[in-house]
């Protein structure tokens, strides 16, 4: 255990956990788009920004992706942080202007008119749901693609992915909800990435509830005890 | 691309996914581009992602997915051959081949793609076609270009 400085209070945390996590876990707020506490931090919203007191002078670092070691002092709240996130605000917000998540968070941030042009197709190149799919599902269905302003999130070719299970993950974890999932007859689609998916029904009501792709890779990694009945029955019936 | 093809280049390198960019300017020497078949064998045999892979060929400049002109045109877009005319010059293929940069002219013939700098600004405008520099390029001169490498095809 190792003792950091945040606002000025003493917190004790694990070496090496990431910062933002520690201050999360004592009830500081810190803005963040990008990160989860179950996968590999990123650093790429850029609005964990705190400011990190130096021996000279102090520094903007991201809490994502700084690991706490003894003794170290951060300022989450100054204004040069406030300045700061409020710019990076002004870029993710025309890219996700229909985002009711973003749109609040820019207005806490004091973030409301656009200042830039609003050409955004509602994804912020967060890669929460590229990093999700290849550290928690193990799919790795959908990548980034290309680079700098043209840069995006698809599948390989951007056509449907095989590799794609349909289990949903992108789905829920998208900050900006731009993944949209669907689901008609015994079929589910997820939009974004063009993926249809068939569906296993439920032996007891008949109504599909797990893609057919799910079932057989939860069979091949599940070892003890067996799936069982949660393969067979929709969370209604079990 | 013949999959035994494949083979060959991923045993030179061992089957070292250290080593996929080589892997991959291998094959498009031989192809001209990355066909999607090619990759999804890369991936297969090396045990990635076919989504890493994809996301390392639209990385590069360098790599196409889709084939190529049999005759490849770079128009220098820098700031030097800027002002000295390369739009104008960008314009006369773009209209002579019916295409905007980056596509490949209907017959397959040319591919027309723009750079940022080549270095050799004293040339400007320069255009590139199959890695022989034309400097001081002009619209007019584009049109017996084309002519000539027309010929070859």
């Amino acid at each position: 255990m190792v003792t950091v400085i945040i606002n000025g209070k003493k917190y004790q945390a694990e070496e090496g956990r990431k910062l933002l996590q520690v201050a999360l876990d004592n009830g500081i707020e810190i803005p963040h788009l990008c990160y989860h506490e179950n996968l590999s931090s990123y650093g790429g919203c850029r609005l964990c920004l705190v400011e990190l007191a130096g021996r000279k002078k102090s520094s903007l670092v991201t809490s994502c992706t700084l690991p706490v070691s003894e003794g170290l002092e951060v300022k989450t709240d100054t204004p040069q942080v406030k300045k700061a996130r409020r710019l990076v605000m002004e870029m993710i917000l025309p890219q996700a202007p229909d985002s009711l998540r973003i749109r609040v968070l820019a207005r806490e941030l004091g973030v409301s008119a656009v200042s830039f042009p609003s050409e955004g197709d509602g994804c912020i190149r967060c890669g929460l749901c590229v990093r999700a799919c290849e550290e928690l599902v193990g799919a790795g269905a959908i990548s980034f693609a290309s680079r700098g302003s043209a840069r995006t999130v698809e599948p390989p070719f951007a056509e449907e992915p095989e590799s794609c299970i349909g289990c949903g993950t992108c789905v829920v974890i998208c900050p900006t909800d731009c993944i949209k999932m669907e689901e008609r007859d015994d079929e589910r689609k997820i939009i974004r990435w063009k993926r249809t998916l068939k569906m296993k029904s439920c032996v007891r009501c008949g109504r599909p509830f797990l893609p057919l792709a799910m079932v057989d890779v939860i069979t091949r990694r599940s070892t003890s005890p067996p799936p069982g009945e949660r393969l067979e029955l929709c969370p209604d019936c079990r | 691309m013949e999959t035994r093809e494949i083979d060959k280049i991923i045993a030179r390198y061992n089957a070292d996914p250290q080593e996929i960019m080589a892997m991959f300017m291998e094959i498009q020497d031989k192809e001209g581009y990355l066909p999607k078949s090619a990759l999804s064998y890369l991936a297969d045999k090396l045990h990635l992602r076919l989504a890493q892979l994809y996301r390392l060929a639209t990385f590069y400049e360098a790599f196409n997915l889709k084939p190529q002109g049999d005759h490849q045109i770079h128009v220098c877009m820098g700031t030097a051959c800027h002002v000295r005319g390369a739009p104008q010059v960008l314009d006369k293929l773009q209209q002579t081949l019916g295409i905007t940069a980056g596509e490949v002219s209907s017959d397959g013939s040319f591919g027309l793609k723009t750079v940022n700098c080549l270095g050799a600004c004293a040339l400007g405008p320069v255009v590139v076609i199959d890695g022989e520099y034309c400097g001081h390029s002009s619209p007019l001169k584009m049109e017996k270009i084309l002519k000539k490498y027309k010929k070859h095809t």
